[in-house]
This record gives structure tokens, C-alpha cells and sequence, in this order.
């Protein structure tokens, strides 16, 4: 990855932060606090691809303010977005379409239980840090994509952002803007689950041997305006089951209520199911028909929609967060607590962490040499103890299902408190659990309603992406060919069903020689599920023009 | 010459606009916020001026809340010089903002005020109309192309089914139609300088001026979703629909 033969202009910074999420926002206010209260000079730049900070932030959310209150002890009195107190919690084993029960409180799993959390956005907990953060003197530039990494003498050195008024052909629009290379002595990655520049540095510095691999799940939300009277404010539903047993997958749904007579409704399945067939869209839209959702839809609108990935393999499949020049941090290396679905506060944690491991290397004049302590630190830390007491929840639900998964986990959490003697691994990356298609049943999604139920591209309209037309696909195939020779005859072309924003399609060939693998990338929600999930691996995840994808507001 | 350039923060174009459960408005809670098309559009024209030795300075100037800095500030990345935000936290009609540039135009002197021909939330298309009645300066509205000599500009306008050139004697009011020019990325190194240039903030009041809505908002509402199409078998059945049921032959 070294920078075009023409030197690009270039900017210093004492620390680069690559992603305006909790994790990278976090870790530039902790630098601005450390370096105020040394009273020292200190540059922090942030560079985030959504138009505005917030605007690709995607998540359920139900938020646990442990981490929030490290950061800004007087956070209520400044005002934070954290305005609906969870006041009820309810787990629904889902049976079939139709029927339910609820589990007792007693055998809630310990993890689950919310009290002392808020139902929030966090799209708007990061507009809010962002402004925590430019009032500290960070500098936070949205609209400006890190496309790639720069490295140099194996160490990495800053980024390049990416071009802008580049045509579709490769040629240089009228209004071309060239990469500038943003350099500092150490750059944070934080750009969230899957991020495009963290799975280079993984593979560049193998920062993965001997971890499970990653996992991960594809979590699809809308935002929706209910009847008043049906409106519990604070209410956490949390659903497991039915529709995604139906197929032999995993996951979970959930319904929060939030404010303004709001909720957020979604399913997240895990991208390590079998059969190809299976579209995460249309179970998510299957669910909300089930009569313990669609109780508090009926007669509501839909006012927003969107999908993310995220990550979901736990303590196991966590890499090395260190290299020569930098951390990965967040969800981008695995932060995510997956027995509880909550990755902000600990994304929040190990931006922190990070930030004053860099800020201590900084102060002991290093200037890139790898934070080799990093590690130690990390176990020192409360994060840390987190999650690793949730190690085998993860691996216990793939190996053995929700419920008897669930059993494991149950027992682990609440009667051992994570301290079984064993530790349980799924060695099984979500890329090769597909079967043939052939060996897998058919599904066949009922038709939306356009009540409860919608089609993608009605959703996708919901998510107010878009991108520039006249730019290069940002979805790369390594071998254009191979979703129609190998992917089509086998596995039936997968990506035309997990993209939650119909962004493949099989097509008939425009030159009428068979089919073809046609790329709507202008509809792309940025949630990383194709370059996941391909069995092929042959889809890379590229970054188009700053500004470009979703803008989601209060998501 | 001075050119005096107009822009309005709005809904982003991008952003599906929701009507509020009330109907009093549209929501604009965590919604994000741009600059007019339009606009953009003019301040690319102006920075164009200056940039061909035809402008010696170009000044944005926003009415609205304390948040319109932010599409004051883009407008100096983009090229302009200064900026002047005339801050109020009420509705501002066409008129009201027609008469607050006025008295910005009387202390600035521009040669050439330039302006979206509408904004993209109320489509009104009447503030630059206004203000060039309001000073008596001529008026090219939906310019698709600009060009400046000595004491006279020529535009070229779009009109139903052709175009129409005017040329007009200085100072003048345009407003930009689409197609005068596409409007430049900022960059980075842009943004930055952008921060250090100077923005001044001033009110109605202390221009001498208050705001008089004349209009009173009844209700808003979203349009009629479409309805879903349907297939028909034949010729045949397309005209006894057509015919029959929607009753358009
Ligand atoms: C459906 C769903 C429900 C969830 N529910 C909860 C919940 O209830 N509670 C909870 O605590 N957590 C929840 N999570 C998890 C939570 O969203 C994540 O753990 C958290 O967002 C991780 O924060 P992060 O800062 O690491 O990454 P992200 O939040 O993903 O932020 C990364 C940022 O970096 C930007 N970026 C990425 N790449 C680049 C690049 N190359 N250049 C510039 N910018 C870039 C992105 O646009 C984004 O703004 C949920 C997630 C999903 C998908
Ligand atoms: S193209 Fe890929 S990243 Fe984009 S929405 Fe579809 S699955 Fe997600």
C-alpha cells in the first residue's frame, strides 16, 4: 500500500484516528483530557466516510453508561443523549408464527438484565461526543474516507484519504481531487465491524494467528413511529427462535421502545447459517408479523431503515491490537460483549485504552514503535475481565444452537460467572459454513404487506444512501467471473439474499451470453455483509467518495 | 467588485423528508443539514469571478440559526472569503430575507449579488425576485451561464424551450439555475483555512430590521403514497381499464 508516484500533499498530526465511532470518538476526547491535564499541545485528527458524524452509526440500541460515565463523570449535566431509562425487560422464546413464552425473570441469563441502562440512539451519542470532542480542540473532518494505509519500513505511518471527482471509467472529472496523505506517529483504527483498512493490517501484520476467526452477525433495524397508546417508554423486548430456527440459523430480534413515541425494531442473524437461501431481510420482515411484534407496529409508520454487521466472535476471536504505528480498536478489532449484543460501551473502553497507551508512548518520546505493552494492559483492564467471562457464549450458541447454546451460557453466566474451566472454540469462519445449494431446502418468503412488511428497495429508500453515480463500484470483484461460474451453479449466488439493500442481481447478460452479476452500488448501506460472507471471498469492500452511503438520523 | 452570495441551510437532498405525526412541519430532529443546491451553486459562480481576476472579494451571508455557521463555514472552503450569519431562530419568509440582504447589500456594495433561484425546502423562488425589486438592481433569475465585462454582465437563462441571454448593466441580482456549473469538492487543507477566516454574526435588529411573517403554516402533509400497479392480460383489457376505471379515454 505506498502511496502513487506522485508525492500526495500531505498533513501532520500527533494522533490519527481513522472512524467517528464511540471507539474513535471516545479515544479523541480521552487524548484532549490527558494532554490538558499534562498541559501539553497535542493534535488529534478524525477522519470519518459519512457526510456527517452519526450518519453511518447503526446499532439497536440499548446502552450500558459505565464506560460514558469514565469519560465524562458530569455527563448528564452536559447533556448527553441518554433520555430513556430501560424500565422493563422481557425475553420472548418465539415458537412458531404465532405463539410464544416468556421467560420467568429467574432464568433471565444475568447479561441480559438492563436495569441501569437507556434506550438511546447512538448515532446521536456520537453527534454529541463529536461536539465533546471539537470543544476539547479536536479536529473531526466527515465526508473524508481513509482508503488506504500507509506503510513504510513496516510500519504504519498515517493514511491516504480517498480521491474525490474520479469517473467510473478511472479518469479524472473536471473538479478532481487528489488522496492527501494524513501522517502521525500513531493512527487508531477504529472504523467499526469489518473495517476495510483493519482486515489489511490483520492479514499485513498477522495479527489473527492463533485466534478463532472472527464472527459475525447481520443486524437489520427500522426505526418506526407507533400509536401513543401503545408506546411503553423504556420496554426492552428481546426475542430468540422463531423465524430464523425455521432455517437452522441463529440469532435474535429485538424491539426497543424509545422516545417521541418511537421504537426500534430489528433482527440480527448470524452470518454463520448454512443455507444459502436464506435472506436475513426477509426473516427480519417474517418477524415483524409475529402477533408479540406486530401488537406495537399495527397501525404505526415506518420512518427509517438500515443494516449493519457487526462482530460478534468474542474473547476468542480478538487479535492483536498492536502494530508498529498503531492500535485497532473497537469493533474493528472484536469488542463487541456478544452474550449481551453491546459493543458501544466496551468499543467506548478500548478507545480509551488506547488513547492513553498512545498518549504514555508519545510522552516517552516514541514515535511509532509498536506499543508492545498494549497486550498487559489490556488485561489489567475491566474490559478485559468482561469479556472474558463471556468467552464461550458465543461458540456454545454456534455449536449448539440457541437454546441448548443458550443452556451453556445460562449456567456459565449466572451459577459460575464465567469461570467454567474450559473454553469452547468455533474454528469454522462464516465465509465456509454455506452448503450447497442443492442440499438445502428452498425458502419461500411470503410477500410483503406494505404495513408490517416491505420489499428491499422500499427500505432501502428509507436509509437516504446514495452515491455518486459516475464513480468506480466500490464493491470489488477479484475475479469478475466467478459469482456466474461458481457461486451461481452452486450456492444459487448468496449475495442476491444477504444484501440487505439488493445491491446484486442476477441479470441476463447485456451481450445475451447467460447471466451476469449486475452491482447496484449506489444503493450500498456500508454494512460490510458481502465482504463477509461470500463464499468465495472474492468481494472486497473498497471506500467510495467521502460523504457517500447512508444518512441515518437517530439510528 | 464585491460579490455578495446568498445561502440557506436546509434538509439534505439525500434525506427522505418526513412529515411530523402533527403535521405542523417536518421533522427535523437529527436530520442532516446542507447547503441549498442552489447555493452551492452560486458560490461556485462567485469563486469563479474572483478566481478570473473578475471579483476582488466574495462574501456569503446566511440567515437562520446559530447551525447555518456550518453551511457558512463550507462556503469558505469552497473558496469565499468572509461570511456574515444574521442569526434569528424564527421562520424566515421570502420577503423578510429579501429585506434583510437589502440591508446588507446597502452596507457591503456588491457589483453582483448571486443567488439560488429557490431553496429546496420551501420552493419559493422569490428572494432574489425581491431583493432586486427592494434595491432596483436589475435581474437575471435562472442563470445557465454567467459571464462578466466592465460594467455589464450577459446571462443566459433557461426558459421553457430555449434560452434567453440578457445582459444587464452592474450591480445585478442573479439567481443560478442547475446548470450554470458544477460545484467543487472542498478539500481537507480547504477546510482548515476555512476555520481561520473571519465569520461576523448579526441580527434583524441590529440592522434596524424585524421579521414580519406574512404566511401562517396550516398543516403539512406527505404525499399520497403511489399506488401498487397492476398487470393486465392484453391490449384489450388495458383500454377497458383505462377506459372504464380510470377514466383517462
Ligand atoms: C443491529 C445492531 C444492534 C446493536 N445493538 C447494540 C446495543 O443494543 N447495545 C450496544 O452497546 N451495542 C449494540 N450494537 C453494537 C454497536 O453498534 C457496536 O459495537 C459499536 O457501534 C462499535 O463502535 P465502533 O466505534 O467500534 O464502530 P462503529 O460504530 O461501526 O463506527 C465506525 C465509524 O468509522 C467510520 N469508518 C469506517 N471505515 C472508515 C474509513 N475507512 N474511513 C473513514 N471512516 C470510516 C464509519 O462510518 C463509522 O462512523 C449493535 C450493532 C448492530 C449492528
Ligand atoms: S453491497 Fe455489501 S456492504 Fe453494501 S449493503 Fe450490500 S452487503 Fe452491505
Amino acid at each position: 500500500m505506498q502511496a502513487d508516484s506522485e508525492e500526495p500533499e500531505t498533513m501532520e498530526f500527533d494522533v490519527l484516528i481513522v472512524g467517528g465511532g464511540p471507539a474513535g470518538l471516545s479515544a479523541a476526547c480521552r487524548l484532549k483530557q490527558l494532554a490538558a491535564a499534562a498541559g501539553e499541545e497535542l493534535s488529534v485528527c478524525v477522519v470519518e466516510k459519512g457526510s456527517e458524524i452519526g450518519a453511518h452509526i447503526l446499532a439497536g440500541t440499548v446502552f450500558e453508561p459505565s464506560a460514558l460515565a469514565a469519560l465524562f463523570p458530569d455527563w448528564q449535566e452536559r447533556g448527553a443523549p441518554l433520555q430513556t431509562p430501560v424500565s422493563r425487560d422481557e425475553i420472548l422464546l418465539l415458537r412458531d408464527s404465532e405463539t410464544a413464552s416468556r421467560l420467568p425473570n429467574l432464568l433471565v441469563p444475568k447479561n441480559m438484565h438492563n436495569h441501569g441502562n437507556y434506550v438511546i440512539s447512538l448515532g446521536n451519542l456520537c453527534r454529541w461526543l463529536a461536539e465533546q470532542a471539537e470543544a476539547l480542540g479536536v479536529e473531526i473532518y466527515p465526508g473524508f474516507t481513509a482508503a488506504r494505509t500507509i506503510i513504510e519500513d513496516a510500519c504504519v505511518k498515517g493514511v491516504l484519504t480517498g480521491e474525490m471527482g474520479v469517473a467510473r471509467d478511472g479518469s479524472h472529472k473536471p473538479g478532481y481531487v487528489p488522496a492527501m496523505a494524513l501522517r502521525a506517529p500513531y493512527t487508531l483504527f477504529t472504523e467499526g465491524c469489518r473495517g476495510h483498512l483493519g482486515k489489511q493490517l490483520i492479514a499485513q501484520f498477522k495479527l489473527d494467528e492463533g485466534r478463532d476467526p472472527q464472527h459475525y452477525g447481520i443486524g437489520i433495524k427500522e426505526l418506526w413511529d407507533i400509536d401513543p397508546a401503545l408506546h411503553e417508554p423504556g420496554l426492552v423486548v428481546h426475542t430468540t427462535g422463531w423465524p430464523l430456527n425455521e432455517n437452522d440459523a441463529t440469532g435474535g430480534g429485538f424491539l426497543y421502545h424509545a422516545q417521541n413515541n418511537q421504537v426500534y425494531v430489528g433482527l440480527i442473524t448470524d452470518l454463520s447459517y448454512s443455507n444459502p437461501h436464506l435472506s436475513p431481510f426477509d426473516e427480519f420482515q417474517r418477524l415483524k408479523h409475529h402477533p408479540r411484534i406486530s401488537r406495537y407496529l399495527a397501525g404505526g409508520k415506518r420512518v427509517a431503515y438500515g443494516a449493519r454487521a457487526l462482530s460478534k466472535g468474542g474473547f476468542n476471536a480478538l487479535p492483536k491490537m498492536s502494530f508498529p504505528g498503531g492500535l485497532l480498536l473497537g469493533c474493528d478489532a472484536g469488542t463487541l460483549n456478544s452474550s449481551k449484543i453491546k459493543g458501544s460501551h466496551t468499543a467506548m473502553a478500548s478507545g480509551m485504552l488506547g488513547a492513553e497507551a498512545v498518549f504514555e508512548a508519545l510522552g516517552n518520546g516514541l514515535k511509532g514503535a509498536e506499543i508492545s505493552d498494549f497486550a498487559q494492559r489490556f488485561q489489567a483492564s475491566a474490559l478485559y475481565r468482561e469479556l472474558y467471562a463471556e468467552r464461550n457464549f458465543g461458540p456454545a450458541m454456534h455449536k449448539f444452537g440457541n437454546y441448548i447454546g443458550g443452556a451453556i451460557a445460562f449456567f456459565e453466566q449466572n451459577i459460575l460467572r464465567g469461570s467454567l474451566p474450559f473454553t469452547l472454540h468455533d474454528r469454522l469462519a462464516d465465509h465456509a459454513s454455506l452448503k450447497p445449494a442443492a442440499e438445502c431446502s428452498r425458502i419461500d418468503y411470503p410477500k410483503p404487506d406494505n404495513r408490517l412488511s416491505f420489499d428491499r428497495l422500499s427500505s432501502v429508500f428509507l436509509s437516504n444512501t446514495n452515491h455518486s453515480e459516475d464513480q468506480p463500484v466500490h464493491l470489488r470483484l477479484s475475479d469478475p467471473q466467478l459469482p456466474i461460474t461458481v457461486n451461481l451453479p452452486i450456492y444459487d449466488e448468496p449475495a442476491q439474499r444477504y444484501c440487505p439493500a439488493g445491491v446484486y442481481e442476477v441479470t441476463a447478460a447485456d451481450d445475451g451470453s447467460g447471466k451476469q452479476l449486475q452491482i447496484n452500488a449506489q444503493n450500498c448501506v456500508h454494512c460490510k455483509t458481502c465482504d463477509i460472507k461470500d463464499p468465495s471471498q472474492n468481494i472486497t469492500w473498497v471506500t467510495p467518495e467521502g460523504g457517500d452511503g447512508p444518512n441515518y438520523p437517530n439510528m | 467588485m464585491k460579490v455578495l452570495v446568498a445561502v440557506k441551510r436546509v434538509i439534505d437532498y439525500n434525506v427522505k423528508v418526513r412529515v411530523k405525526p402533527d403535521q405542523s412541519g417536518v421533522d427535523l430532529d437529527n436530520v442532516k443539514m446542507a447547503m441549498n443546491p442552489f447555493c452551492e451553486i452560486a458560490v461556485e459562480e462567485a469563486v469563479r469571478l474572483k478566481e478570473k481576476g473578475l471579483a476582488s472579494e466574495v462574501i456569503v451571508v446566511s440567515i437562520g440559526t446559530a447551525a447555518s455557521q456550518e453551511q457558512i463555514r463550507t462556503a469558505l472552503a469552497l473558496g469565499a472569503d468572509r461570511g456574515l450569519l444574521i442569526e434569528t431562530d424564527e421562520e424566515v419568509q421570502p420577503l423578510d430575507a429579501a429585506k434583510l440582504l437589502k440591508a446588507v447589500v446597502e452596507q457591503e456594495q456588491p457589483g453582483l449579488v448571486i443567488l439560488g433561484k429557490q431553496s429546496i425546502d420551501s420552493d419559493n423562488n422569490q428572494t432574489g425576485q425581491m431583493l432586486a425589486a427592494l434595491t432596483g438592481m436589475g435581474q437575471a433569475t435562472f442563470a445557465s451561464a454567467v459571464e462578466v465585462t466592465d460594467d455589464r454582465v450577459q446571462v443566459t437563462r433557461e426558459v421553457d424551450g430555449g434560452l434567453m441571454t440578457l445582459s444587464l448593466k452592474l450591480p445585478a441580482v442573479i439567481t443560478t439555475d442547475l446548470r450554470l456549473n458544477e460545484p467543487r469538492y472542498a478539500s481537507l487543507p480547504n477546510i482548515m483555512k476555512a476555520k481561520k477566516k473571519p465569520v461576523a454574526v448579526t441580527t434583524a435588529d441590529e440592522l434596524g430590521l424585524a421579521l414580519s411573517p406574512r404566511l401562517k403554516t396550516l398543516k403539512v402533509e406527505a404525499p399520497e403514497p403511489r399506488k401498487a400497479g397492476i398487470k393486465v392480460a392484453d391490449v384489450a383489457a388495458l383500454v377497458d381499464k383505462l377506459k372504464n376505471e380510470a377514466k383517462v379515454i
